[in-house]
C-alpha cells in the first residue's frame, strides 16, 4: 500500500508514533497513581469541541484543541478538588458537553462535517504534516520536562494529597500542572490514536507495566517502553494490513497487557508467597 | 538520625515570629518553650455538620500529647485542622506561630496519616515511599543528596524494613504499611510528629516498634501529637491527653488512667476521671481495635 513517494509520510508517522508512545504512558503513570484513569477520556471529549472550534474559526485545530483541552482539564480539576459530592456527575456533564459541542460547532463551520471529526476521533496518523510534527515534538518536550522537573513532587501529590500539603508542596499548582499536562498529552496523541482512544494509551501501558514491577519508577519506565512498542508496532502493522492505526495500536497495547498479566502472575507465584494480600 | 543528636534539654528556641499576637511572649509557652500548635476557638464544619466546636489547644515543643475520643468525636479532624489540611469555619490556628497558609517551614512537621492511601493505583517500593518523606527538604531540580539517602536508610532501619526496601508497599500487612508511613515521616527529620491513629489495626510487634521509636524521638526532644483510640504500649510515653467528645475538649491533662483499660477485654467503659472533668461520663460506646475515620 505504500511506495517511495510516501516514505516521508511514513517517517513522520513513525516519529509521531514514537513520541506519543513515550509521552502518553509517562503522564498516564501519574494519572493512574492518582486514580484518575478516566481523566484522559474526559479531556479527549472536551478536546473535540476545541477541534471543531478550530474549523469554525479557521484556526489550526490542534491549537484550539490545546486551549480548549487545557481549559477543560482545569475545569475537571476544579470540580474534583471541590469534593466528591456531585463531582462524578459534573464530570459526566463536561464529557457530554464536549462531544455535543464538537458536533454542533463542526456543523456550523463552513467546510467541516462529521466526517472531518472522524479523523480526530479515530486518528489519522498518515496525514501528519511536518508542521504537525513540530507541534507534537514541542508538546512532547514540554510534557517530559514537566515529568522530569516535577516528578518527585507529583509522586507525593498523586500518592496522598494531604501529605503533599503537609509537606508544604504547592498542591493546587501541581494539581493544575498534572491536569494541563494530561491535556497536552491528549492533544499530542490525538493525531495518532484519535481522541476516543487517547486514554487507552495513557492507561493500558501502565496497567501492563505494573504487572511486572514493584516500584513507581520502574512502572514509569517500562510503561514508556510498552507505549513505544505499541504505537510503533501498531503503526507498522497497518503498513501491511489496511486497518485504522489507532485501533491496531490500542489492541496491541491490550495484547501486551494480557501477556504482562500472565507473566506477572507467574513471577509473583515463583517469588515466595509471603505477601498477606 | 539527626533527632538522635539533639540533647533533650538543648533545643534552641528561635526568635519569636514578628507580628504574632499572644498574651505571653510571642510563640512561647510560660516555660519558654516554642509553641508548636495553637488553636483558639477552632470550629470546623464538614458537609454542614459541626465537627469541632470551639477548640482551644496549645502544644509546646517537646510535649507528647495524645488526642483521645470515640469514633466521630473529631480527633482526626482536629489534627488535620491543626495542620491546616481542613479549613476552620471559626477561630484560628497557628503552626509555629504562623497561620498554616503562611507557614513555610514544613520540614519541621512529619505527618503520618491514617493508613493507607499509600501506593495509589501504581505500585511503589518501600524505599520510594520513605524517600518521598524528604520532599520538604529537597529543592526542585536538585538531585537526591547523600544526606537524603542517609536519612532514608536510617528511617528504614529504625522501623525494621531495611531488608525489604525494594518490595512493593502493596505487598505489606497493615502494620508494616503503618511502619512505612512512620519511616516516611522519620526520613524528613522533622521536629514535630503528627500521627493519626498510628496504632489502629497494627500488629503487636509493630506497636512495640512504634513505642520504641517514639521513646527515642521523645528523648531527643521531638514533639509528638498523636490520635488514638487506645494508648496500649504508648501509655508510658504520653504525658498529656486531650479527650474529645462531640467536637469539644472534655479533658486536657494527665492521661486518664482508664484509657489503658480499653485494651483489656470486658472493660465497662466507665471513666472515673470524667466526673472530675465536670462533663459527665465519657462517650466510650465503641473502641474497636481497628477503627475507621474519626
Amino acid at each position: 500500500m505504500f511506495d517511495l513517494l510516501q516514505s516521508s509520510i511514513i517517517q513522520r508517522a513513525l516519529i509521531a508514533a514514537l513520541l506519543v508512545g513515550l509521552t502518553a504512558p509517562a503522564v498516564g503513570t501519574f494519572i493512574v497513581q492518582r486514580r484518575l484513569s478516566l481523566l484522559g477520556d474526559g479531556i479527549g471529549h472536551i478536546a473535540l469541541t476545541g477541534v471543531a472550534l478550530g474549523f469554525l474559526t479557521n484556526t489550526e485545530p490542534v491549537l484550539t484543541a490545546i486551549v480548549v483541552a487545557a481549559l477543560g482539564a482545569v475545569a475537571i480539576e476544579l470540580v474534583r478538588a471541590r469534593g466528591r459530592t456531585g463531582g462524578d456527575v459534573a464530570l459526566a456533564l463536561l464529557f457530554y458537553g464536549g462531544i455535543a459541542g464538537g458536533v454542533l460547532l463542526i456543523g456550523l463551520s463552513a467546510g467541516g462535517s462529521n466526517a472531518t471529526l472522524m479523523s480526530y476521533l479515530f486518528g489519522s496518523i498518515s496525514s501528519v504534516t511536518p508542521q504537525d510534527l513540530w507541534v507534537i515534538g514541542g508538546l512532547t518536550v514540554a510534557v517530559l520536562t514537566v515529568v522530569l522537573v516535577f516528578g518527585r513532587e507529583l509522586f507525593v501529590l498523586c500518592q496522598d494529597e494531604e501529605v503533599a500539603r503537609a509537606s508544604g508542596l504547592p498542591v493546587r499548582f501541581l494539581s493544575m500542572l498534572i491536569a494541563v499536562t494530561a491535556a497536552l498529552t491528549v492533544v499530542v496523541a490525538m493525531r495518532v490514536v484519535g481522541l476516543l482512544l487517547v486514554s487507552a494509551l495513557m492507561v493500558v501501558p501502565v496497567a501492563a507495566s505494573q504487572q511486572l514491577t514493584r516500584g513507581f519508577r520502574a512502572t514509569l519506565g517500562i510503561a514508556m517502553i510498552f507505549g513505544v512498542v505499541a504505537t510503533v508496532g501498531g503503526l507498522g502493522y497497518t503498513m501491511y494490513v489496511d486497518v485504522a492505526p489507532g485501533a491496531a495500536i490500542v489492541l496491541l497495547a491490550l495484547a501486551g497487557f494480557a501477556v504482562a498479566l500472565g507473566l506477572g502472575t507467574f513471577i509473583r507465584r515463583s517469588r515466595n508467597r509471603e505477601s498477606t494480600r | 538520625m539527626s533527632f538522635a543528636l539533639r540533647g533533650s534539654g538543648g533545643r534552641e528556641t528561635p526568635e519569636p515570629p514578628i507580628g504574632v499576637l499572644r498574651t505571653a511572649q510571642a510563640g512561647q509557652d510560660p516555660a519558654g518553650r516554642e509553641t508548636v500548635f495553637a488553636m483558639t476557638g477552632g470550629r470546623v464544619e464538614l458537609e454542614g455538620r459541626s465537627v469541632l466546636r470551639g477548640i482551644d489547644l496549645s502544644v509546646s515543643a517537646g510535649e507528647v500529647v495524645a488526642v483521645l475520643g470515640a469514633n466521630g468525636s473529631g480527633k482526626s479532624t482536629l489534627v488535620r485542622a491543626l495542620l491546616g489540611l481542613i479549613p476552620l469555619t471559626g477561630g484560628g490556628t497557628e503552626l509555629y506561630g504562623r497561620q498554616p497558609a503562611r507557614f513555610r517551614e514544613w520540614w519541621r512537621i512529619g505527618y503520618v496519616p491514617q493508613r493507607l492511601s499509600v501506593g495509589g493505583g501504581v505500585p511503589s517500593t518501600i524505599r520510594e515511599v520513605v524517600a518521598s518523606g524528604r520532599i520538604a527538604r529537597q529543592r526542585r531540580l536538585r538531585p537526591t543528596s547523600a544526606a537524603d539517602r542517609d536519612a532514608v536508610a536510617r528511617a528504614l532501619a529504625t522501623v525494621g524494613l531495611a531488608d525489604r526496601a525494594g518490595d512493593s508497599v502493596h505487598e505489606l500487612s497493615g502494620g508494616q504499611q503503618q511502619r512505612v508511613l512512620i519511616a516516611r515521616a522519620l526520613a524528613g527529620e522533622p521536629d514535630t510528629f503528627v500521627m493519626d491513629e498510628p496504632t489502629a489495626g497494627v500488629d503487636a510487634e509493630s506497636q512495640r516498634l512504634l513505642a520504641g521509636t517514639l521513646t527515642t524521638l521523645v528523648a531527643a526532644g521531638s514533639t509528638v501529637l498523636l490520635v488514638a483510640h487506645e494508648l496500649g504500649p504508648l501509655e508510658s510515653l504520653v504525658r498529656r491527653a486531650v479527650v474529645l467528645r462531640d467536637g469539644v475538649v472534655v479533658h486536657d491533662g494527665a492521661p486518664p488512667p482508664a484509657v489503658g483499660a480499653h485494651a483489656l477485654p470486658g472493660h465497662d467503659h466507665v471513666h472515673p476521671h470524667a466526673a472530675a472533668a465536670g462533663e459527665g461520663p465519657l462517650p466510650c460506646e465503641v473502641y474497636p481495635s481497628t477503627g475507621g475515620q474519626a
